[in-house]
């Protein structure tokens, strides 16, 4: 009985903590390992940025130089074309892409049918778990001058007397991989609406229906009401994303005939960096994002928070 | 739940609004899967039939010439094998990582838990980048070996606050239960926590391994080695060098670079490298979409 009571008493005791939790200690020893190794080691590597990078001498040995890699990237051809292209990228998908999944979400919770239902939602998140490459691929064979079914089938039909460029001329190139990036997500992105609908009180369309409000009303004054702030802190962490761009997507839609539109950040670090070799300057360009993206994903929090949203932080 | 299922249960389910919702609905669903089914009848179709445009959702002039060359290619199946075997270490390293993580900081009285939950997340808001993240992986000397792709992403912040969030969901009641009865921290994290969270360890499982399936930036940035390339950047390899030859086609050059290579060959890749997702699909689905909602709470 005592024996039983001391372990009790020592959960809630405070002396003798590590007695206590050593065991939690040693749990974390390789989680912490992973951590310092894996993220905070290469957050060291960042200084190269201001160095004369040596490999041989390492970056405890080579000489710092200041801005100098800075001043030389952002005097760089390629570096306010990458720039531009993350934004007007990231820009464009989401005025595209933003509304898709709410509409969808609130068409889906509509529905009635369960079965239905269920089977369509199967159908969209499916993009979602393929792979930029896979995609990529199948955005080659679709969107192919020739060959490909939409170009095919569109001259076959007469509409069109010569094949769209959809890969291979700039703008044209814009809207296909924005559009492309829509497709992948709206499916994938009607989930955290959809949970958000389930929550709406359904008193509220109870008492909606009786005032004789009908489908559309109750929509807008009972439904996108009751979805508001999950859209608004989407939205706001979105735009707080802004300066992030994935590396697979431009990468793999992406070639060289269009490379003025093509060309982002993360493909911009790659060749600089990987394929050419530059280290120094491709992690001036790195930290120059990071630093940017940094700051506008806290300003977001900062707006979320203001609007009486719960913060990512 | 749906709201307005229940609150309409007395209506009947068909009506004429239903049907054209319903239709609209359809249509935006069969654009998700049309695009499969599309390079799915052209990795069964003759080169020359794909070459005139006339593949839409069925095979002409059917051949299987794509598949027997991909099953027959030595290195396309050991890069599937190679593949199965870094999914099945990672996602291993990475769960036994992540429990280990998360199910200290659940524990209110632990000294430090602020600090090691501050660890945690500032990687989620900034980390060194790709060339450092690189070169550090060159001074370990992980560079172009099988660990440069399964060491270095294998603790994700994201999972570990989802996992984090599970376990604290349980009664801290059962925690003190096993305590009295004598077990020490770690059989009460292997006896009480893990089975009881059996459901949300499933979860993560399929979040990590469907994760390095597709993962792809990886590979490309540290692997040389042929005998190490994951399916996708063999995938993405068969993939650009089509491309190559049709801008080259299309820029006027020779079509004699284009004629011989097999032009189903590359859908036929495409469908084998999704095949082992869409099997698996259908069963894990909800899993992910549980794990989505639960992130959302505190991500």
């Amino acid at each position: 009985m005592t024996a039983q009571a001391n372990r009790k008493a020592r959960l809630k005791s405070t002396k003798g903590w590590f007695m206590r939790d050593w065991r939690l200690y040693v749990m974390l020893i390789l989680p912490v390992m992973y951590y310092l190794i894996f993220c905070y080691k290469p957050m060291l590597g960042l200084m190269i940025a201001f160095q004369k990078y040596n490999m041989f001498k390492g970056m405890w040995g080579s000489k710092f130089i200041g801005l100098e890699n800075f001043r030389f990237v952002m005097s760089m051809p390629d570096f306010p074309v990458a720039l531009k292209n993350t934004l007007l990228l990231n820009f464009m998908g989401l005025i595209a892409g933003f509304p898709v999944p709410i509409v969808l979400a609130i068409m889906l919770n509509e529905l009635r049918s369960i079965g239905f239902k269920k089977v369509s939602q199967t159908l969209l998140y499916l993009p979602h778990f393929l792979s930029w490459i896979i995609i990529g691929g199948m955005v080659l064979q679709i969107f192919s001058p020739t060959s490909g079914i939409i170009n095919a089938t569109l001259l076959k039909w007469g509409w069109i007397d010569k094949s769209i460029p959809f890969l291979t001329d700039g703008i044209h190139w814009q809207i296909t991989y924005t559009l492309v990036g829509v497709w992948q997500n709206m499916g994938w992105g009607t989930i955290l609406y959809l949970s958000a609908i389930t929550g709406i009180n359904m008193e509220l369309f109870e008492a909606a229906r009786i005032d004789g409000a009908n489908k559309l009303q109750q929509i807008w004054h009972v439904t996108l009401p009751g979805i508001r702030s999950t859209i608004v802190v989407l939205l706001i962490l979105n735009v707080g994303q802004m300066m992030n761009i994935s590396f697979d997507r431009p990468f793999i839609m992406g070639n060289p005939m269009v490379q003025k539109y093509c060309d982002v950040l993360s493909t911009f670090v790659y060749r600089a960096g990987i394929t050419n070799s530059q280290f120094a300057r491709a992690t001036a360009i790195g930290l120059f994002q990071s630093v940017v993206g940094l700051i506008l994903i806290s300003c977001a929090n900062f707006f979320t928070k203001r609007l009486g949203e719960e913060g990512i932080w | 739940m749906n709201v307005s299922q229940v609150a309409n249960r007395r209506q009947k389910v068909w009506s004429v609004p239903q049907i054209i919702l319903a239709l609209i609905i359809l249509i935006i669903s069969l654009t998700c899967v049309l695009p499969f089914v599309n390079v799915a009848a052209l990795s069964l179709s003759s080169k020359s039939a794909i070459l005139r445009g006339d593949v839409s959702f069925w095979p002409v002039e059917f051949e299987a010439t794509a598949y027997k060359a991909i099953f027959s290619d030595p290195s396309m199946m050991r890069s599937l094998l190679f593949t199965v075997v870094i999914t099945v270490v990672y996602t291993a390293f990475s769960m036994t990582m992540t429990i280990l993580m998360a199910y200290p900081l659940t524990k209110k009285r632990l000294r430090g838990r602020k600090f090691f939950n501050v660890l945690a997340l500032f990687t989620m808001y900034f980390s060194g980048g790709t060339i450092p993240i690189y070169l550090n992986l060159k001074e370990l000397g992980l560079l172009d070996t099988p660990w440069s792709l399964i060491l270095p992403g294998m603790l994700s912040t994201y999972n570990m606050i989802i996992l984090k969030s599970f376990f604290a969901a349980l009664p801290g009641e059962l925690e003190e239960a096993a305590i009295i009865d004598g077990a020490n921290d770690f059989q009460v994290l292997l006896r009480v926590y893990l089975p009881l969270s059996m459901a949300s360890l499933a979860t993560l499982t399929l979040f990590y391994a469907v994760g390095k399936w597709n993962s792809f930036q990886d590979a490309l940035y540290y692997i040389q080695t042929k005998a190490y390339q994951p399916l996708q950047l063999k995938l993405y390899h068969i993939i650009k060098g089509s491309q190559a030859v049709d801008i080259a086609q299309m820029e006027g050059g020779s079509s004699t670079v284009a004629t011989s290579i097999s032009k189903s060959i590359e859908p036929a890749t495409i469908i084998f490298a999704t095949l082992p997702i869409l099997v698996v699909y259908p069963f894990v689905q909800r899993y992910f979409v549980a794990g989505v909602t639960i992130g959302a709470v505190k991500g």
